[in-house]
């Protein structure tokens, strides 16, 4: 556990004046600055390969001009930083009708949700910053805290747009929901286990002489598994095509329609840092975490960092090739696409994976 | 184990600072005068039609009731799929029965129509929601 490492290496080091306490005060801020810089520097590089890869789909070029070097003018790689720049420096509104209390309070309560889920997630064999035995029970729980955020969001601002975005995003976070954690209870009960790393320790090794033993090749229930629970981990995170909380067309910009500036950047990288949350979920539990996908080879604490990141930039990658290959649902379609589909598939994966479990030993 | 969730608290009260210290920044460096145009609620450029605190149709309401039997359900089965390899068989059973009662109340609320969003009565529906007015039950998709 990298903290309690942390505090060892402090108080042995010259520093050992500051005792346990300090050394402790210390380990969390180097830790703490170094998950926000990851939170930050994600949401800065996704949100301009986002940008990229959209133009790419749809045949147009993309954010151009801003950034160093030869093909300044052609990739326009700084765009993202200028625009985190201008919201830096833009005037910070807050309506006249809105309740002023709650509408400062929403984007904290949606950017802690997001931002305590990352000390779960073990980036590496050695490097997560706290092993809880509840891992992935503590990270379900603390991301679905984020929702009240953003309901506060939308009653606070007083506008009906908002307020709109809010409800929807609230009956579609609870539905979908369920699915998601029914679908991980498959590989739970598989591993006996809510510990992170015991789960991505489980997933050693080689199946059919080629596959790695993650999850998703163990057996065909865990595969379907890993589908519902990714379809339902972008509806949670409100991303297109299950985006109707903020449906530009319809809803202006759903629940943040009245934030500005660093009040309305920190939705957009609660956003972002809840995408990695999910799909570093579906990487720990599914697709082997930190495991190489060759057995012995390329693998070692350093290389796992690398799969374990690179795993998770690909799911990213995904979702971004979802949004721009599916419509939008409508928010009927989308109700039931979660309660009538999923529910029921998951339900009937959960006792799949039990008996396939019991009758295979 | 305290140290755990000690670490949570600690990252909590460092979150809280960290986006303190951003709008902070953001005090210092971005201009600031308050209109009553600018301060406006957004409707569109029009003038607000009243307040946004009206009393609101949530259509899921029902979806919500049974949203909250189904997550205390996941609640019990986390510590169950936990142990579910020492139990074998006897859980796996003691499990089913619990979540068979669980999925007919599921399957109820879907028999009674609460899992769908239209629910009106059409007189005068033409096109392709003619065929929806004249019978509820045809199609749930039209």
């Amino acid at each position: 556990m990298t903290i309690s490492w942390l505090i060892d290496w402090v108080n042995n080091s010259w520093l050992g004046f500051l005792g346990v306490p300090g050394a402790f005060i210390l380990a969390i801020i180097v830790s703490g600055l170094a998950i926000f810089g990851l939170v930050a520097v994600h949401a800065i590089v996704a949100v301009y390969v986002e940008r990229k890869v959209s133009a790419f789909m749809q045949d147009r070029i993309g954010p151009m001009g801003q950034g160093p070097g030869l093909h300044a003018g052609k990739w326009g790689v700084l765009q993202t930083v200028a625009d985190a720049l201008k919201l830096l420096v833009k005037e910070d509104i807050i309506p006249a009708a809105a309740d002023r209390k709650l509408f400062i309070m929403a984007p904290f309560i949606l950017f802690l949700g997001a931002f305590i889920g990352f000390i779960a997630l073990p980036f590496s064999e050695t490097l997560s910053l706290a092993n809880f035995n509840v891992g992935l029970f503590y990270i379900l729980a603390v991301s679905s805290f984020g929702i009240v955020g953003l309901i506060l969001a939308g009653w606070a601002s007083n506008n009906k747009w908002s307020l709109y975005g809010a409800m929807r995003s609230a009956a579609q976070i609870i539905s979908y929901e369920i699915p998601a954690a029914i679908s991980l209870i498959a590989v739970v009960m598989l591993v006996g286990s809510l510990n992170m790393q015991d789960i991505t320790r489980a997933q050693t090794g080689i199946v059919l002489g080629f596959l790695p033993n993650w999850f998703i090749f163990q057996n065909p229930f865990t595969f379907l598994a890993f589908f519902i629970y990714f379809i339902a981990g972008v509806a949670e995170t409100n991303r297109t095509p299950f985006d109707i909380p903020e449906a530009e067309s319809e809803l202006v910009a759903g629940f943040h329609t009245e934030y500005s500036g660093m009040r309305w950047a920190f939705f957009f990288l609660s956003e972002y840092a809840n995408m990695f949350i999910v799909c570093a979920i579906a990487t720990v539990v599914f697709l082997g975490g930190w495991q190489s996908p060759f057995g012995e080879f390329l693998a070692g604490p350093y290389w796992g960092l690398l799969w374990f990141m690179g795993k998770i930039i690909f799911l990213v990658l995904v979702m971004m090739w979802f949004r721009w290959t599916f419509p939008r649902l409508r928010v009927d379609q989308l109700m039931s696409v979660s309660w009538k589909f999923l529910l029921p598939i998951s339900f009937f994966n959960l006792f799949g994976v039990g008996i396939w479990e019991l009758l295979s030993g | 184990m305290y140290l755990e969730f000690g670490t949570v608290l600690a990252f909590t009260i460092l979150g809280i600072i960290l986006l303190m210290v951003a709008l902070w920044l953001q005090k210092l460096l971005a201009p600031s005068n308050p209109s009553k145009l600018k301060q406006s609620t957004y409707e569109c450029g029009e003038e607000p039609e009243g307040s946004a605190w009206v009393q609101f149709n949530i259509r899921f309401y029902i979806i919500a009731l049974v949203f909250l039997i189904f997550d205390v359900e996941v609640v019990f089965l986390f510590p169950w799929a936990v142990v579910f390899r020492e139990l074998g068989w006897l859980a796996m059973v003691e499990m089913g029965i619990f979540l068979v009662i669980l999925l007919v109340g599921l399957a109820y609320v879907w028999r009674k129509g609460d899992l769908d969003w239209v629910k009106l009565n059409m007189k005068n529906a033409r096109g392709r929601y003619r065929r929806f007015a004249e019978d509820p039950n045809s199609n749930k998709n039209f």
